[in-house]
């Protein structure tokens, strides 16, 4: 139904925005999205120019973050390519926070303002609400407060050892925030006051600790006995930022702080990078789906959906692999054809679809979605979810590469034989355990040169980028000691080991 | 629950640190590509940002990551023509379609990393660790160097700043203004009496008596205004501005003779727009006098300076004695820093060199921050330079530089402005 104007709730067909309307497309988005049952933080809206959005990029996105030249550096390459046109800037940032903080952006039109609020405010911030990764491994109620603790904290330490030892020290816990994450440990939850508090406490108690497994001095006569020494680590540990912090034996009580706000930051943003498909794929399908509602309702006019389709199915669009754009797997595109697939099947659902999701096909598709946003991550959601009919619209295929073989083999396409393989696989390719290298602190030798070995555990025998010499610097740094760093095959077989001395220390 | 915030106001350089943080790391690099951007670019734009340039590698953040080789096994859309079992070469390029996620590959791009520095930046690196001579003193002089000066008139003050003048005239107005009424009453009673006593109404009338204690009564009251009241008091207002010792007088001296050909006048403008330049970043107010000379010298403006054509023989010491002479007259109080800065090919009469010497020695130099020659020739030096040295000898704010081209005025600059050890 076109925009009714008589209806008292319909919104005037104009493209610029005021404080008033956006309150009240944001009533309407809200009302709606209560009705459907999203259930979210509170929401805050910030209206914000494009220099603060390239702000916000430059911070990853956080309202407040600590100094840092290579965030300088991600500005300066927005800006540069903001300010030449390549590049528009996205609509929307969220953050995961409670209340959750969603940017508008002022030059967006109406149209785009009710789009954000219902992608970022509603859309999202129910993913960060409901999702099952995002409770166990976030706190939203905390993060703002703990990057306040983090710039602060960060800035004191610059005053008192200088703005070199913190960056340097910085570079290094960078090159290694990949590897600051528990996959399976829960962490706990802390309030800045606690925190605060708790640094001290922390501090002191952690270097009683590595002294402790440091004391332990040998000597020559003993050196026999010692031969069967245990060793250390009992177990691998895939932390290396907490390894680090808890065991570096060099380390001062600030940087081990520091290692620790760095690993911090790095968890929290740990499942935003496992739910790309997902979390994009949801907010996509409800701002779809509430700004069709308000349309249904008359509140927004033909006009209103012409800017929004035109920028909807921008967002959307996935180019074949054959294309010169294509560059991946459009997370957008896909997820939100995985929701809207899910909603068909509940609606709709035909024989094929009857058959491979027996307990979904005819039942109410909101609990089916709420249930799917809630207990997955992108590898199992697409294991669990594409379906048959995605597979042959996006005619997806899956190609080998085996650096053993001259060619490229087609291993499955979307047919009959192939859509359990194509599935599996494409949710394969969403296992951060397989995207990155698999590296783990295997042993420290602590009773001669304190040296520190890494393994790598090769997956398909995928090789490491030639950046891993650099970083192996780095991790030698925050260790102090020699680092190497050891490639197996799954069987444990060394295959080739690289290495980073430490040079002698003057004091 | 909801907040709409407008955030638009708050301060949109939240990154400048950031940025800061960026160049501070990068300063070395930095600095090279302001170094070559200068000797490429003309003088006349110096004043504008400059686009760097910094390898890739150099700013890039080393992360693990898989490298091709190895097994990978990807799902693409948009399939066309490929069954199951169909085998096809590897895409050129490293990459390109069938690699989605090998994006983190190991060859780095080729592209640079490249950011523009604003003009202020770019100006900075320029001057970085230039100093002027002396500039501490001065910078040191300039801080507390208070001026007292008049701001008009106060209600209140020290006795010893009453303005009397101003308080009397004050009175004066308020004895008008609250006497007015009274003093026409009372002209206008006198008047009555007069009439009264000229109509021969005797002394003992009842008329002529209320009008008398009418008249005294008036004349009490006119006499009971104060001449002068606290509230008349004026005081002399004076306030404490800081005094502008951040002024610099810069003489540009050039000889315009025949020798002198436009590719040499031009070097030496250059010469001349780097040291104003720098004067402009160090001090808020520059006064700036062109003397040119052949035989006679002239103070003219800018335009004259570079742009007229003459001919003829050199006499420096024309110039010296003018620029003297406009020191003395205009810029000789304790309140003006003096540059001069000369240019010139060398050529002089030859029982004038001596002549200039003993001009910079005796009156010119003791009068100027600093002085600086730079000689655009090629050739020997010949009788002015000796002489010169013999004046850079015996004074440290003086320095001579021989240039040839124009890429050597760079360098010469920093030679004679190098920061001083303190």
């Amino acid at each position: 139904m076109p925009r009714d104007p008589n209806n008292p709730r319909a919104l005037p067909e104009q493209s610029e925005w005021t404080f008033e309307l956006i309150e009240q497309v944001h009533e309407e988005v809200r009302r709606v999205a209560r009705d459907f049952g999203l259930d979210t933080y509170p929401n805050q809206l910030e209206v914000i120019s494009a220099e603060q959005m390239m702000d916000a990029y430059a911070s990853v996105g956080m309202p407040v973050s600590y100094n840092h030249w290579s965030f300088g550096k991600h500005f300066l390459s927005t800006e540069k390519s903001y300010k030449r046109g390549q590049m528009g800037l996205a609509y929307e940032i969220v953050i995961n926070s409670n209340p959750c903080i969603a940017y508008l952006m002022e030059e967006n039109s109406l149209t785009m303002q009710a789009l954000v609020i219902a992608h970022a405010a509603y859309g999202h911030n129910s993913f960060f609400k409901g999702n099952y990764l995002f409770r166990t491994w976030t706190d939203a109620d905390a993060i703002v407060d703990y990057m306040v603790f983090a710039k602060n904290y960060i800035a004191e330490c610059e005053q008192r050892h200088g703005i070199d030892a913190v960056e340097l020290l910085l570079d290094s816990c960078h090159a290694l925030q990949n590897y600051g994450v528990d996959r399976y440990k829960r962490p706990a939850k802390l309030s800045l006051a606690q925190e605060t508090a708790r640094q001290k406490e922390r501090e002191e108690y952690a270097q009683s600790q590595v002294n402790a497994l440091w004391r332990t001095v040998p000597r020559r006569d003993e050196e026999e006995a010692l031969v069967a020494a245990k060793r250390f680590p009992p177990e691998p540990e895939e932390n290396l930022l907490y390894f680090i912090e808890k065991y570096a034996p060099l380390l001062e009580p600030w940087q081990r702080e520091l290692v620790r706000i760095t690993r911090k930051i790095s968890q929290y943003f740990y499942p935003q990078r496992q739910t790309q498909v997902m979390n994009e794929g949801w907010a996509t399908f409800w701002h779809y789906t509430i700004l069709q509602e308000l349309y249904k309702e008359g509140i927004v006019g033909d006009g209103f959906m012409l800017e929004f389709f035109q920028s909807h199915t921008n967002v959307v669009f996935q180019p074949p692999a054959t294309s010169p754009h294509y560059s991946g797997i459009n997370p957008y595109a896909l997820g939100f054809a995985m929701m809207t697939d899910i909603r068909r099947i509940c609606e709709h659902p035909t024989d094929e679809d009857r058959e491979w999701f027996p307990a979904m096909a005819g039942t109410d598709w909101r609990k089916a979605l709420d249930f799917a946003m809630r207990n997955f991550k992108d590898e199992s959601f697409i294991a669990q979810y594409l379906s048959p009919k995605l597979i042959r619209d996006f005619h997806f295929f899956a190609v080998l590469d085996d650096d053993r073989s001259d060619k490229l083999t087609v291993s499955a396409i979307h047919d009959e034989r192939g859509y359990r393989y194509v599935r599996q696989q494409l949710a394969d390719q969403y296992n951060l355990g397989n995207r990155e290298p698999n590296i783990q602190v295997w042993q420290v030798n602590t009773r001669d040169d304190r040296a520190l070995t890494l393994r790598h555990t090769q997956f398909q025998r995928r090789p490491l980028n030639q950046q891993a010499q650099e970083v192996l610097k780095h991790v030698a740094r925050l260790w102090g000691f020699d680092v190497r760093l050891e490639t197996v095959d799954p069987a444990g077989k060394l295959i080739s080991s690289l290495e980073c001395r430490r040079e002698k220390r003057s004091h | 629950m909801t907040y709409l915030i407008d955030r638009r106001l708050q301060g949109k350089n939240k990154s400048a640190i950031n940025r800061e943080r960026f160049l501070r790391r990068y300063k070395g690099q930095i600095k090279d590509a302001v170094g070559r951007a200068i000797k490429g670019r003309s003088i006349t734009d110096i004043e504008n940002g400059e686009k760097v340039t910094i390898p890739v590698k150099d700013v890039n953040e080393p992360n693990f990551g898989h490298a091709h080789g190895g097994v990978w096994e990807t799902v693409n859309p948009g399939n066309r023509e490929y069954q199951k079992g169909d085998q096809f070469n590897r895409p050129r390029g490293g990459g390109g379609s069938g690699r989605g996620k090998a994006g983190n590959s190991e060859q780095p791009t080729e592209d640079d990393f490249i950011f523009e520095l604003s003009r202020e930046e770019f100006m900075n690196y320029f001057f970085e660790d230039l100093e002027l001579p002396n500039m501490v003193k001065t910078q040191l002089a300039q801080t507390i160097d208070f001026k007292q000066q008049r701001a008009g008139y106060n209600m209140s003050g020290t006795p010893s700043n009453i303005h009397v003048l101003r308080s009397l005239r004050g009175a004066l107005g308020r004895r008008i203004a609250v006497g007015g009424g009274s003093r026409k009453e009372l002209v206008r009673a006198e008047r009555e009496l007069q009439s009264l006593l000229d109509d021969k109404v005797s002394e003992e009338d009842a008329r002529v008596v209320a009008l008398k204690k009418r008249i005294h009564h008036l004349r009490t009251k006119l006499l009971a205004i104060p001449f002068i009241d606290p509230f008349d008091l004026r005081y002399t207002n004076r306030i404490k501005v800081p005094k502008p010792t951040t002024q610099a007088v810069m003489f540009c001296v050039m000889d315009v003779s025949g020798s002198m050909d436009e590719s040499r006048k031009d070097t030496a403008k250059r010469f001349f727009i780097l040291l104003y330049l720098f004067l402009k970043r160090a001090y808020e107010k520059i006064d700036v006098v062109f003397i040119r000379h052949h035989t006679a010298a002239a103070e003219v403006d800018e335009n004259d300076f570079f742009h007229s054509r003459e001919s003829g023989g050199t006499v420096v010491s024309s110039a010296l004695h003018l620029l003297q002479k406009i020191i003395a007259e205009r810029y000789s109080s304790g309140e003006w820093n003096s540059y001069v800065a000369q240019a010139s090919d060398g050529d002089n009469w030859d029982n004038d060199s001596v002549m200039c010497k003993q001009l910079l020695s005796n009156t010119i130099m003791p009068a100027v921050q600093y002085y600086t020659y730079v000689e655009i020739t090629d050739g020997p030096p010949q009788n002015l330079w000796e002489q010169y040295m013999e004046v850079a000898r015996h004074h440290q704010n003086f320095a001579m530089q021989k240039i040839v081209t124009p890429a050597d005025i760079y360098p010469v600059f920093r030679e004679l402005f190098k920061k001083q050890i303190k």
